[in-house]
C-alpha cells in the first residue's frame, strides 16, 4: 500500500518568557492510506501541537520548526504557507478541532459553513457546493433542512456531525480528529464512533485520531502511537500496542484505565511529567519508570520491531 | 423482623424520600413552568459507603447531589441524615449539617480563590466553625499528610495557581475532610484530571474514606471508574434514579434497558473494537421541562410496551438489593 503521510525527525518548539517549550521533540512516523492512527497519551504530551505541525497551524511564538512532512508524495514543508493553503489544507488533509462544538461561527448557517471551504479555494461554483453540502449532511446523517438552521438550533451530537460534515467537503485523503468526542455524552460519542467507522469504511478515509480517552481511542486505531513528554515512545498496530505494550510509559498507561467489562484493579505510577521547558536528559520517563537504569540517562534509541512499529527504550536495544 | 429492621437503621446515615428539586422557568414576574432535575427519588446511603451516581449530563446526578447537601431547597419530599429531618432546617441547624458534610467538585481551579493561600482555604471552614486557634495550624498540616502532600510545609504558603490540577484536588480533598464529617458528595471530582491522576486520586479518596469511616456519594458519568470506586450504584436518567445495586451487580447485571445499552456501549481498550458497530439507543434524553408522561424512557426504548407510556413504573427489586424502575419487571 502506499503511504500517505510520512513524517520524520519532526520538531516544534514554542518560545516563552521561561525558555523554549519542547512541544514536539523529534517525532517520526508513517501512515498508510486507509489506515487509522490514534495518538494517546496524557494531556500537555504534545498531542495537540503534532496534529498541529501536520497541518501547519501554528502560533506565533514558534521558535523552531522543522523537520520532512510528506504529504501523498508532496514534500510541504518545501511549500509556502500560500501554497500550502492551495494544494494541501482541506484539499489533502482537514481537521476537526478540539473545541469542535465551539467552533461553529453562530451568526452563520450550517450550509455557509460547509460551502466556505470550497467557495475559498474556487473549487467549484456555488451551486456545484451546495448540491455537495447536501449529499455530505445526508452522509452525517442529519437532514437536509437543518442546512437553513444556526448552529444554536443543535444540539452537541449534531453539531459534532457538522463539523466532521465540513471537515469531508472538499474530499481530502486524511482527516485529523482532535478528541473529536470528548465534550459529548456516552451515548452521543457511541454514535459520532458508529458514523465515522461508517465513513472510513465507505470513503477509504485516513484518520488521524488523538484523544485521552484509551477506550475509545481502540475504536478506531489500526495504529497507535503513544505519546509521552513531546516524544513517540511507542509507535506499532494496535494489536501490540493495546494488547502487549512495551514501552513501561505505556504499561503504565494502559493499566490506569479501569476496565469496565473486565475484573482488573487499575494501577498508577506516582509522579507527574515532566516539564516541556526543561526535560530531564536522556528518557524522559526515567524519573518514574520502574524499570530506570543507569543507561537511561542518555538519549534511549529507537528500536524497530518486525511488525513495522518501533519503541524508543534502552530495555529492548540490542534485541532485534 | 423487628431487630433487622432496626438494624438497618441504625445503618442507614442518610435517607432520601421522594424528593423532588424543580428549578422554575420565570417569564418576565410568572412562573410559566419547572425543570424538573430530580423528580421523584427515593433511596438510602449507608454509613461507611461509596455510593455512586452514574449518569448523563442532564440527567440530575448535580441537582440531586446539592440537594442532598441541603446547597438547594427541595421543592417537596424529605431528607433524613442519622433519623432527623434536614429537608428545610435553617439557621443553626444547617451550620450544624455543613460541618457534618463536604463537598469535592469538578474543577479544582474553580473550586479555590486564587489569592488566598493553602493554608488560609484550608483554616477557613475550622475558623467558621469555631476550631481554637492553636489547634487549626496542627489540622491543616495534618489533613496535607493525610492527602499525601508532603512535606505540608512546602504547600502551606503556596497558592492554587502554583499547584497542579492533581495536587489541588487533593487540596480541594483535604478541604472537604478537616472538619471530620460523615458525608463527603463527590462530584465529579476526576474528571478534570489525566487517566494517570485519576487513579491515583480515586484510590487516595478511597484510604481516607477507610480511614475516617466516612460515606461518599460519588457523583460521575464514567461507569469505569464508579466500578472500582463505589460499594453501590444507582443510574439516572432524566431525573428519575432507574438502576440501583451493588456496583458489581449492576455493572455485571444490568437490568434495566438504559443501564444494559450504556454499559455496552462504553469501550475498553481492544484492537478488536474497531472492526464492530455498536448498538446504541436512537433519539437524545427529553427535555425535563417537559418530561413524557410515564417511564421517561419510553420514547428511546427498544423493549416499549403500552402501559410505559401512561404510568411511571414502580421500583421493582428484581434480585437482592437490586432495583429497577421497570414495567417489565413488574408483576401485574
Amino acid at each position: 500500500m502506499a503511504k500517505i503521510l510520512e513524517v520524520r525527525n519532526l520538531y516544534l518548539y514554542f518560545r516563552t518568557l521561561r525558555g523554549n517549550v519542547k512541544a514536539v521533540d523529534d517525532v517520526s512516523l508513517d501512515l498508510e492510506r486507509g489506515e487509522t492512527l490514534a495518538i494517546i497519551g496524557e494531556s500537555g504530551c504534545g498531542k495537540t501541537s503534532l496534529a498541529r505541525a501536520i497541518m501547519r497551524y501554528l502560533p506565533r511564538n514558534v521558535a523552531l520548526y522543522k523537520g520532512t512532512i510528506v504529504i501523498d508524495g508532496i514534500d510541504v514543508m518545501k511549500l509556502s504557507n500560500r501554497e500550502f493553503d492551495e494544494k494541501i489544507r482541506w484539499v489533502k488533509i482537514s481537521y476537526v478541532s478540539q473545541a469542535a462544538l465551539n467552533s461553529l461561527n453562530p451568526v452563520i448557517k450550517t450550509l455557509d459553513h460547509l460551502i466556505e471551504p470550497i467557495l475559498l479555494r474556487k473549487l467549484a461554483t456555488r451551486e456545484e457546493a451546495v448540491e455537495k453540502a447536501r449529499e455530505i449532511v445526508k452522509l452525517v446523517g442529519i437532514p437536509e433542512d437543518f442546512l437553513y438552521r444556526y448552529p444554536f438550533e443543535l444540539s452537541g451530537g449534531m453539531k459534532q456531525r457538522i463539523v466532521i460534515a465540513l471537515s469531508l467537503i472538499t474530499h481530502p485523503d486524511i482527516v485529523i480528529l482532535d478528541e473529536p468526542t470528548s465534550a459529548l455524552d456516552v451515548m452521543t460519542q457511541a454514535n459520532i464512533m458508529n458514523l465515522l467507522k461508517k465513513l472510513k469504511k465507505e470513503l477509504k478515509l485516513t484518520y488521524i485520531f488523538i484523544t485521552h480517552d484509551i477506550g475509545i481511542s481502540s475504536e478506531l486505531a489500526d495504529k497507535v502511537a503513544v505519546m509521552y513528554a513531546g516524544k513517540i515512545v511507542e509507535f506499532g498496530p494496535s494489536e501490540q500496542v493495546y494488547v502487549e505494550p512495551l514501552h513501561p510509559y505505556s504499561r503504565a498507561l494502559l493499566n490506569s484505565v479501569p476496565r469496565l467489562h473486565e475484573e482488573k484493579i487499575p494501577t498508577f505510577v506516582s509522579g507527574a511529567p515532566p516539564s516541556l521547558l526543561n526535560p530531564p536528559k536522556g528518557c524522559r520517563f526515567r524519573p518514574r519508570c520502574p524499570n530506570a537504569m543507569p543507561m537511561c540517562e542518555k538519549e534511549p534509541p529507537i528500536v524497530k520491531l518486525e511488525n513495522g512499529g518501533y519503541v524508543q527504550c534502552w530495555l529492548y536495544a540490542g534485541k532485534t | 423482623m423487628s431487630k433487622l429492621l432496626e438494624q438497618r437503621e441504625s445503618s442507614t446515615l442518610l435517607a432520601v424520600k421522594d424528593l423532588r428539586i424543580w428549578y422554575p422557568i420565570r417569564k418576565f414576574l410568572s412562573i410559566v413552568g419547572y425543570v424538573k432535575a430530580v423528580d421523584g427519588v427515593t433511596f438510602e446511603i449507608r454509613k461507611g459507603e461509596i455510593f455512586g451516581i452514574v449518569g448523563e449530563s442532564g440527567c440530575g446526578k448535580t441537582t440531586l447531589g446539592k440537594g442532598i447537601l441541603r446547597l438547594l431547597e427541595p421543592t417537596s419530599g424529605h431528607i433524613y441524615f442519622e433519623s432527623k429531618d434536614i429537608t428545610h432546617i435553617k439557621g443553626r441547624s444547617l451550620k450544624w449539617y455543613r460541618r457534618v458534610t463536604g463537598i469535592v467538585q469538578q474543577d479544582p481551579y474553580g473550586a479555590m480563590p486564587p489569592f488566598m493561600s493553602i493554608k488560609t482555604i484550608l483554616e477557613e471552614p475550622l475558623k467558621i466553625h469555631g476550631v481554637p486557634k492553636k489547634e487549626r495550624l496542627e489540622r491543616v498540616i495534618s489533613a496535607l499528610e493525610d492527602v499525601r502532600l508532603t512535606p505540608p510545609e512546602d504547600f502551606l504558603n503556596k497558592y492554587p495557581h502554583m499547584l497542579s490540577g492533581g495536587q489541588l484536588q487533593r487540596v480541594a480533598i483535604a478541604r472537604a475532610f478537616i472538619l471530620k464529617p460523615k458525608l463527603v458528595v463527590a462530584d465529579e471530582p476526576v474528571s478534570m484530571l489525566d487517566a494517570s491522576v485519576r487513579v491515583e486520586t480515586l484510590t487516595l479518596f478511597k484510604d481516607l474514606q477507610r480511614k475516617y469511616g466516612v460515606s461518599i456519594v460519588y457523583i460521575t458519568h464514567d461507569f469505569s471508574t464508579a466500578k472500582y470506586f463505589s460499594d453501590r450504584i444507582a443510574v439516572m436518567y432524566a431525573g428519575h434514579m432507574v438502576e440501583l445495586g451493588a456496583a458489581r451487580d449492576v455493572i455485571y447485571k444490568p437490568q434495566h434497558p438504559y443501564t444494559k445499552h450504556l454499559i455496552k456501549v462504553i469501550p475498553d481498550p481492544d484492537p478488536q473494537n474497531r472492526f464492530v458497530f455498536k448498538e446504541t439507543l436512537p433519539g437524545e434524553p427529553p427535555s425535563l421541562a417537559n418530561p413524557p408522561p410515564g417511564c421517561r424512557l419510553a420514547p428511546r426504548c427498544p423493549y416499549v410496551i403500552d402501559i410505559c407510556k401512561q404510568k411511571e413504573p414502580p421500583m421493582v427489586e428484581v434480585a437482592s438489593e437490586h432495583y429497577v424502575k421497570c414495567w417489565l419487571y413488574a408483576r401485574k
